[in-house]
């Protein structure tokens, strides 16, 4: 015991025994990390990655630009002296039973299913958001409304559900009309992937302290929570898109989709299935076009999952 | 277990009125005659338009209709398609052969897919392991139809194997083809989930510990290793029997199953709505009732579940 005064004098580490400059060392000349860096770091090295990009890309170019692939226009150049016909010089795919040009069509129908794609993307990623960011950030009773009402409309196959708004909206066909019968019944599973993730997040120290600094809630649900709980909704949404475009074909084959006079891979595919035996080509190609897109979506998909998540990483 | 499989019989409940409430309000909550809408460019026979109409109760106030509706469910009437058949009667015609068909197809997925990933796990990276990898991406991004017709023509006209179509009495050996296609993308999801179970559990000190206690890896490969990796193989099943339904509708549709499927599909290409709400409604239901009975057994199987909330 020293008999010194209990009154410290000092109540912060004076300045000259532990110089600023040493606590806010940071090494400038290393190179930055966080999860994106990381994520992209190990993303490019990977060939599946650009092989799926380079897909994507091709994909979105033939659709807004569909004229640069092909001369041929889809719907008026048709000959039906050409029905069914095989492949020829100009026309590489051959033709349709209505005598047009299967290449022509297929470039002509991408956009019908991009578009689709990414309309019934971004409606499950704003209702997933919403739903998964509110119950999973706030919990409680509010979390067990909207988990409830996610169940309930997880507990509907969406494709049913798309054939049954169809049926009733068959006199409003279009792309919109596809869109929202597709999106509004898919957007479950990207809520409670965001939910998990956010209440996995909201135990993080940092949330805690922008709390005991009392920035108000909402305010730490979208500058902290968030953004750091995003990664995993990034992947559903890329392989959705995938599954959307699958669900929109799915429908036109079934014919509750588009109408016929839309071009689109799924009505191509549908008109071909009765000349399976004789015109094997008219249902090839529009299906290899189709599987080609929603493979490079998915394969992008796991692409990044990898590149997100540490332990997917070890398994490969 | 009493308590967990009350709550889970309770938690079913909202989501049982909220699918039927979803569907019906759907149908009938739109604007102008939802009858008229769900014949679209067709005109019904007058005589079927009021029969519907006296059996959906249009003329009373929205919730009673619904609740009349849902009073037809639990009694087993679900309605009747547009030749006048009852649908219950229908189903009871349908329902064994897609029974048949699903079962068929379940057999083919389990047991490749836990086969083949099971393997690709235990030889992670090796030219197995990538092939089937890659084979089983391409699986899960075909859509069914495009499965079901390449089977069609490599199957059946090409190599001349298997029957195109079923014949009427849906016989075992025509069925083969139609589960093949209809297990296929499942397939290829179970062997990624099987084999990343694998690679997970393999790496586990209990494998370990087997290992070093001197166990054979004929041992320690079933009863360790696949035993343990299992669980989330089991839950996906439940989750999946949704692709299931919309894959039977696809396929039986296709090869001429006379399963529920077809009747469905058939429903739908010839735009006969009320039909295909029945038969959809008849589907979520069955949907409902096997993910309910899944949960069940799984608390059974897996002791740790009946306690987290």
């Amino acid at each position: 015991m020293s008999n010194k005064p209990l009154t410290p004098t000092h109540f912060v580490a004076p300045l000259e025994e532990t110089p600023l400059v040493a606590i806010d060392a940071v090494n400038v000349g290393e190179r930055k990390s966080n999860l994106w860096i990381d994520a992209w770091r190990d993303m490019r090295r990977r060939p599946m990655f650009w092989v799926s990009a380079v897909i994507i890309l091709l994909v979105i170019v033939v659709a807004l630009f569909p004229g640069l692939f092909t001369p041929v226009a889809p719907n008026s150049d048709c000959q039906l002296s050409n029905s069914n016909g095989g492949p020829t010089g100009e026309h590489i795919l051959g033709f349709t039973k209505q005598g047009c040009d299967v290449f022509s069509r297929i470039v002509h129908g991408t956009s019908t299913s991009l578009s689709v794609g990414i309309i019934v993307t971004i409606l499950t990623t704003v209702l997933g958001i919403l739903f998964g960011a509110f119950a999973g950030f706030y919990g409680g009773w509010l979390d067990a409304v909207l988990s409830r009402a996610g169940d309930i409309f997880f507990s509907i196959p969406y494709i049913l559900a798309a054939v049954v708004i169809m049926s009733v909206f068959s006199a409003y066909r279009n792309v919109f009309v596809i869109s929202l019968a597709i999106g509004i019944f898919a957007w479950p599973s990207t809520a409670r992937v965001l939910r998990a993730e956010i209440l996995r997040v909201k135990q993080s120290d940092y949330v805690m302290a922008a709390q005991a600094v009392g920035v108000s809630n909402f305010k730490i649900l979208m500058r902290h929570v968030l953004p750091n709980s995003i990664a995993p909704v990034i992947v559903v949404t890329t392989i959705s898109l995938g599954a959307a475009i699958v669900a929109e074909a799915t429908l036109s084959f079934l014919g509750v989709g588009l109408p016929n006079s839309t071009m689109s891979w799924g009505n191509d595919i549908s008109a071909a299935q009765v000349d399976l035996r004789n015109a094997p080509q008219t249902l090839i190609y529009p299906s290899l076009a189709l599987s080609i897109t929603v493979l490079a979506f998915i394969m992008m998909g796991e692409v990044v999952r990898d590149a997100l998540d540490p332990k997917a990483r070890a398994q490969r | 277990m009493a308590g967990y499989i009350l709550r889970r019989l309770l938690q079913a409940i909202p989501v049982l009125l909220g699918t039927t409430f979803l569907i019906y309000f759907m149908v009938f909550a739109m604007p102008g005659d939802p009858l008229l809408a769900l014949f679209g460019d067709k005109t019904p026979n007058p005589a079927l338009l009021e029969r519907l109409r006296q059996e959906y109760n249009l003329d009373q106030p929205f919730i009673v209709q619904y609740f009349l509706y849902l009073g037809g469910i639990f009694r087993g009437d679900f309605g009747t398609s547009f030749s006048g058949e009852a649908v219950s009667d229908i189903l009871a015609r349908t329902f064994p052969v897609t029974i048949r068909l699903a079962i068929l197809a379940l057999i083919i997925e389990f047991v490749g897919g836990v086969l083949i990933g099971l393997y690709s796990g235990l030889r992670k990276g090796k030219l197995f392991d990538g092939t089937a990898l890659i084979v089983s991406l391409v699986f899960i991004s075909l859509p069914i139809f495009v499965i079901a017709f390449v089977g069609q023509y490599v199957f059946g006209i090409q190599l001349g194997w298997a029957r195109t179509t079923v014949s009427s009495g849906a016989p075992i050996q025509d069925l083969i083809l139609p589960a093949f296609v209809l297990a296929s993308i499942s397939l290829a999801q179970l062997i990624r989930l099987t084999r990343a179970s694998v690679i997970e559990t393999a790496g586990l000190d209990f494998v370990r510990t087997a290992y070093g206690k001197g166990l054979s890896r004929r041992r320690i490969i079933p009863v360790h290793i696949l035993r343990n990796s299992l669980i989330p193989v089991v839950t996906y099943a439940a989750t999946d029997f949704g692709v299931l339904l919309v894959g039977a509708t696809v396929t039986e549709g296709i090869f001429n199953v006379p399963g529920v499927g077809r009747t469905l599909y058939q429903a739908i290409i010839r735009g006969e709505g009320p039909t295909v709400v029945s038969f959809v409604t008849v589907m979520v239901l069955i949907y409902l009732v096997v993910n309910l009975v899944v949960d069940l057994l799984y608390g059974l199987l897996d002791p740790r579940i009946r306690y987290v909330k």
